[in-house]
């Protein structure tokens, strides 16, 4: 005897999937899926061989470095600064809040290329409100040089902890901080022991995210950077030269590699946040 | 009637806890500082490079500002840009209205990974953006390049090339504020349409979307503002043809480039116009949410 689903009659009919799965497939392969199927079809005609030649010339590592060094290095200067915005925000209360909270969204809101206009601006070594100074007093040229790079991502990444750790810092219970005070232990070890861990998951999580978002930065970063191979060349920037130069296999294997490095950052960030939940989920019910 | 709630006592923890005064000193002067860095901290990074955009556009004063505004590059790159988001935006509206119907009160196999890969665009940079269409629709090495020749088309450094490019970065935003809702909402209300024989186009016009209608006017904010700023992936396809394909974020870097920095200045103040106005209403949105939020919670539980 066939199987149920061979047998005449007892096969469900065959029924169309409902307007909105049509719509949102055909337009996930049209915008996505298509343009990606593009990049891993050249990428795979390049031959792995080539592909791990052309993906590590020492042009192509130096602006792996640049980027993936100073975007560690900017989102880690905002995890920490992050943090004390969140807490200025939710935890104490002074004229002007509002406007600081609204101000953090900027860097969401803000077109790259006008960020990269202001910062080129303010960092200018000649007449820049910042630049100057610091030239002057420092010897430090930040616009065209690696430091620029590195404010452009700062600037950039800077609304991604403090809007992931705020939330969890709001929904904290003030009874475990007591709690710890009454057992005599002092406002440091309250904050490290009790307060951090519970953040913890929030924090790292923004961290990646602005890490994310500062590797692939480009707009504001192009105009503050004056884009000298093994200088300040950053990797997208690489990207868009290999094309200029007719390099397509160069580009496509650059392009494969970041493309490769947001399927990662984005598992990580899944992952951070499943162990976020994980940890809510426990503490909410011992507490 | 109104319930009169007693102010609830702040805790203070025991003498004994707290005896030696150092540790409180030491916390309130914490809890002074903490805003004050904070405030610093942001005003350097964030407050003074916009300031500095303001004061280098108005450095001549207002006359010169709108002359500079009135330059015809400048205006047929505000037609591009404006064009631009009129196609994508109502594309990835319908785009992002859709797959929150489809997805939000389904439970199936590798939900979560198709919500991951509808946040794609988010974690790629939108220089591998623009480059994936390259390789697709280029005239020389795209995939489709025979087809596109022969049909005598022109998507990259073209119109249709900065549209697609701009489609792709922004259609996350739709989709990712009115999952959420939705899903908290539950099905009863569409049900309860349906047995009374409406349609599903009528139970969605008017069931599903007025109970999503601040997410989804929240999404329409968060798209558009994108979609107006898009720099990386539209630089990549426009091919920056001044006064054809040139966007007016792409307009703000070549006048930058070319040392007519008050030019830069002017149409870099527009676009942060925009933002900022965008900004503004996102509030507004956003406290109008917080509203229905409220509202809708007093009505299940009352």
């Amino acid at each position: 005897m066939p199987p149920a689903w061979l047998r005449p009659g007892t096969r469900p009919p065959f029924k169309l999937p409902s307007w909105p799965w049509r719509i949102t497939w055909l337009y996930l392969g049209l915008v996505l899926f298509l343009p990606l199927g593009a990049i891993t079809l050249r990428a795979a005609g390049v031959g792995p061989a080539g592909f791990w030649e052309l993906a590590t010339t020492p042009e192509a590592i130096a602006t792996y470095k640049l980027s993936f060094g100073l975007a560690l290095l900017a989102s880690l200067i905002n995890g920490v600064f992050g943090l004390v915005i969140a807490w200025a925000l939710v935890r104490s209360s002074f004229p002007g809040q509002r406007f600081l909270d609204s101000l953090i969204d900027l860097p969401f809101a803000l077109p790259t290329a006008v960020a990269g206009l202001a910062l080129s601006a303010v960092y200018s070594s000649e007449n820049g409100w910042l630049g100057e100074p610091l030239h002057r007093l420092f010897g430090i040229k930040v616009a065209f040089s690696a430091y620029g790079v590195g404010v452009a991502m700062v600037f950039i990444s800077l609304p991604f902890v403090v809007r992931t750790v705020e939330p969890v810092l709001r929904s904290l219970e003030k009874e475990q901080e007591e709690a710890s005070w009454c057992l005599g232990a002092s406002s440091a070890q309250t904050f490290f022991r009790v307060v951090l861990p519970q953040l913890m998951p929030a924090m790292l999580g923004g961290i990646a995210q602005g890490f994310s978002r500062a590797v692939g930065e480009y707009g504001s970063v192009v105009m503050i950077s004056s884009n000298i191979p093994f200088v300040d060349l950053i990797t997208p920037t690489l990207i868009i030269q290999k094309l200029e130069e007719y390099d397509i296999d160069g580009a496509t294997v650059i392009g494969s590699v970041m493309l490769l490095f947001a399927l990662f950052s984005l598992l990580v960030i899944n992952l951070i946040q499943v162990w976020g939940q994980r940890y809510q989920a426990t503490s909410s019910a011992v507490g | 009637m109104t319930i009169i709630i007693p102010e609830l006592q702040v805790y203070e923890p025991p003498k004994a806890a707290t005896s030696n005064k150092g540790p409180t000193l030491r916390s309130r002067l914490l809890g002074a500082i903490i805003p004050v860095v904070a405030c610093l901290y942001v005003g350097l990074v964030i407050l003074t490079p916009a300031l500095s955009v303001i004061v280098q556009a108005f450095a001549k004063g207002v006359e010169p500002f709108l002359e500079n505004l009135s330059s015809p590059d400048l205006l047929s790159a505000v037609k591009m840009t404006l064009l631009t988001a009129a196609i994508a935006v109502p594309a990835n509206t319908v785009f992002g209205l859709a797959a929150a119907t489809a997805i939000a009160r389904k439970k199936f196999r590798g939900k979560a990974l198709l919500l991951s890969i509808i946040d794609l665009p988010f974690s790629i940079s939108p220089v591998v953006v623009g480059l994936m269409l390259v390789l697709l629709y280029s005239p020389s090495h795209g995939v489709f390049a025979n087809v596109i020749n022969s049909l005598g088309w022109k998507i990259i450094f073209s119109w249709p090339g900065i549209v697609m490019a701009t489609i792709i970065v922004t259609f996350p935003f739709m989709a990712r504020e009115v999952i959420p809702l939705l899903e908290e909402e539950g099905w009863e209300q569409e049900e309860a349409a349906k047995t009374l024989g409406a349609n599903d186009w009528q139970v969605f016009w008017k069931v599903t979307l007025p109970s999503v209608r601040w997410a989804a006017l929240y999404g329409l904010i968060l798209t558009t503002a994108r979609a107006l700023g898009e720099f990386g992936a539209v630089s990549v396809v426009s091919g920056n043809i001044i006064g054809e394909t040139q966007t007016l974020p792409l307009f703000v870097e070549d006048a930058y480039k070319q040392y007519q920095t008050e030019l830069a200045f002017g149409a870099a103040t527009v676009l942060g116009g925009v933002a900022l106005v965008s900004l503004l209403l996102k509030l507004l949105v956003e406290n109008l949410l917080e509203h229905d939020k409220k509202l809708h919670q007093a009505k299940t539980e009352g």
